[in-house]
């Protein structure tokens, strides 16, 4: 065991020595390596990010939303349809929503301001969402402004900020009380903006909807369901696009790799030859071989990695944001919650390595089996 | 011992480039003596040698290493065997360039598996005794002929192997270079190493050192003294 780590420690060493021998060559090599990586990574980590953020999206989102439609536009809903709602077989529960878009012309972007069904704001207090708080710089304590549609500015106090798991579903939110909100935006009492409902059974959730659309034509139902299909059909062919892009430029890589490998320049070849006739086995060159490519590769996997990682939970994404967030009007600017997926980190670490690693060894291979006598003669 | 019987040596079997390097060889080199292969260019000294150390495989005919036939070992016994046994020092040097004096010298070592710090300890030992103790970390390809050589020797002297074959080992060297090389191969001979040499600078069998002499044309061994 002892003799064996000596050996590839010894292996490294000469390894090591052997890339700072050809620093332009294996600079340029790791620079397009990391760039690759990092490409990759990045997609990685911003699609399942994204993906991950509108799964917690929706965990709070009702089984069935029902809204009124008025001339196929989504208008107010009348409080008493809650109670024949809540007379259908299988709802639970049955909710009056309240909220609303504010534009905001400071942001340059709309505030969703929203009446929570549990705890809350008092009168003249608001709870922000942690984005739309930073975006204009204000803290527990401070008063935001707002004009209503009214004209008439209201002033609320910032109790609170939404520490949610996700940004996503907090980023731009204003949660006030009722009476704010219907004062703010005009509504009167009797209304709400749509009915929340949870059933009993989730896989009843499609009966129940079809019968509210008999029941109460000229209402829009959305199930939670089919808004987890639709956000995972959108992130999931944003990013098959830009897989398959990378994809090819991976393939690239690979080819230029192998093209490299295979054409073992004669000084390589020489240097093989001298290896192996001063007691070098095959397996020694191979070897010392692969931790060469796989130190390069590694060390181009980590450093793609940490600039990906960065990249999208520090500086928002900012390659992607237009390609694999439809919506990034509404979000000027959200964070992601870091996270990071293990199985996702090995199979990218093996995506990058191996192939690279491989590509490298199969020429050496071929040479490394020839008679060492070759060295012998000029 | 080392026994050559009727060894041969074809290269490009079968094709129009068809040569026969070796033919019919019988030899016995004796242990901790000089003997040194003479002959004029392309009379087979490097075909004979890189045979009798195991590199490369007769075509026909068998090769014994203290009464076992190599010739037919696979190659990780072989190679195991020959780092044991052989040090190689070639005509051409074949350093590795970009490496350092140092890290060539312990590139045969590195497979051993023998602990790092002994290596370079003997390595540092070696240097010294060649006077190239200052030499260790300069890269290779800025050393001047003399000072490739004697790395080369102690590059073959690493692994501490009982018999050293010398390709030529004066031939790209003035005279005083090939008397100074000439003073080291004295000097493993009297620590009781088996050297075998190729040569066909006179300066080499003037010198008192060879005490076997084996005369090659044509690939034969057409004399012996
Ligand atoms: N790999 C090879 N393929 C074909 N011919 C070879 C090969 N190696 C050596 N030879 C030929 O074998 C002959 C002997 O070569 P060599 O052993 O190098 O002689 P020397 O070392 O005495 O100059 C030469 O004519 C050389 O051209
Ligand atoms: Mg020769």
């Amino acid at each position: 065991m002892r003799a064996w780590i000596e050996r590839q420690r010894c292996l490294i060493d000469f390894s090591v020595a052997n890339l700072g021998r050809r620093k332009a060559r294996n600079l340029g090599l790791l620079g397009a390596y990391i760039l690759l990586v990092f490409l990759l990574a990045s997609v990685v980590l911003y699609g399942d990010a994204l993906r991950r953020e509108a799964r917690l999206l929706l965990a709070d989102a009702p089984d069935i939303v029902v809204q009124r439609l008025s001339a196929g536009r989504h208008d107010l809903i009348a409080a008493d349809r809650l109670d024949a709602l809540r007379a259908l077989r299988g709802v639970r529960r049955a909710d009056g929503r309240l909220w609303g878009y504010h534009y905001d012309p400071t942001l340059a972007a709309n505030t969703t301001l929203q009446v929570p069904l549990v705890n809350p704001p008092g009168p003249g207090e608001t709870v922000l969402g942690a984005t739309l708080a930073r975006a204009r710089g204000l803290n527990p304590g401070d008063t935001l402004a707002l004009r209503g549609d009214d004209g008439a500015i209201r002033a609320f106090r910032i109790t609170g900020l939404l520490s949610s798991a996700s940004e996503l579903v907090s980023a731009d939110l204003m949660l006030v009380n009722e009476a704010d909100y219907r004062a703010f935006f005009g509504i009167p009492a009797g209304f709400y903006t749509d009915l929340a409902l949870t059933v009993g059974n989730p896989a009843e959730a499609g009966k129940i909807a079809e019968k509210i659309l008999t029941r109460q034509p000229g209402s829009r139902v959305i199930l939670k369901d089919e808004m987890r299909r639709t956000y995972d059909a959108v992130f999931n062919w944003r990013q098959g696009l830009l897989l398959t892009f990378l994809g090819t430029v991976l393939a690239a890589f690979a080819l230029l790799a192998w093209d490299k490998a295979s054409g073992l320049s004669a000084e390589e070849r020489r240097e093989i030859g001298i290896l192996k006739a001063i007691g070098w086995e095959t397996g020694d060159v191979m070897r010392m071989k692969f931790w060469e490519g796989a130190l390069l590769s590694t060390c181009a996997f980590l450093a793609g990695y940490v600039l990906a990682y960065l990249h999208v939970f520090h500086g928002g994404g900012a390659l992607f944001e237009p390609i694999l967030k439809g919506w990034s009007v509404l979000y000027p600017k959200f964070t992601l919650t870091p996270q990071i997926d293990l199985m996702q980190l090995a199979s990218l670490f093996f995506l990058s390595v191996l192939p690279y690693t491989a590509a490298t060894l199969a020429p050496v291979w071929r040479a490394a089996t020839l008679d060492p006598d070759e060295v012998m003669r000029e | 011992m080392i026994e050559l019987s009727s060894v041969d040596k074809t290269y490009n079997a079968g094709k129009a480039n068809e040569y026969r390097a070796g033919r019919g060889v019988d030899l016995r080199i004796k242990p901790g003596r000089v003997t040194a292969l003479r002959g004029p260019s392309g009379s087979g000294k490097t075909t004979l040698l890189g045979l009798i150390g195991g590199l490369t495989r007769p075509s026909s005919g068998r090769v014994r290493l203290d009464g076992r036939d190599i010739s037919a070992l696979p190659e990780r016994f072989l190679t195991e065997l020959r780092r044991a046994t052989f040090g190689f020092v070639f005509q051409q040097f074949q350093l590795i360039r970009g490496l350092s004096v140092l890290e060539n010298v312990m590139l045969p070592a590195a497979p051993t598996g023998e602990p790092h710090r002994q290596v370079v300890e003997r390595a540092m030992d070696l240097l010294g005794q060649l006077d190239l103790a200052d030499r260790a970390d300069t890269p290779c390809q800025r050393l001047s002929g003399g000072e490739a050589q004697r790395v080369a020797i102690a590059r073959a002297l690493i692994n501490d192997p009982p018999i050293l074959i010398a390709d030529e080992p004066t031939a790209h060297l003035d005279s005083a270079l090939s008397l100074q090389i000439l003073a080291i191969l004295g000097e493993l001979r009297a620590q009781g190493r088996t050297l075998i040499v190729s040569s066909h600078d006179p300066l080499v069998f003037d010198a008192g050192l060879v005490e076997h002499i084996v005369d090659l044309r044509d690939g034969r061994v057409v004399a012996e003294q």
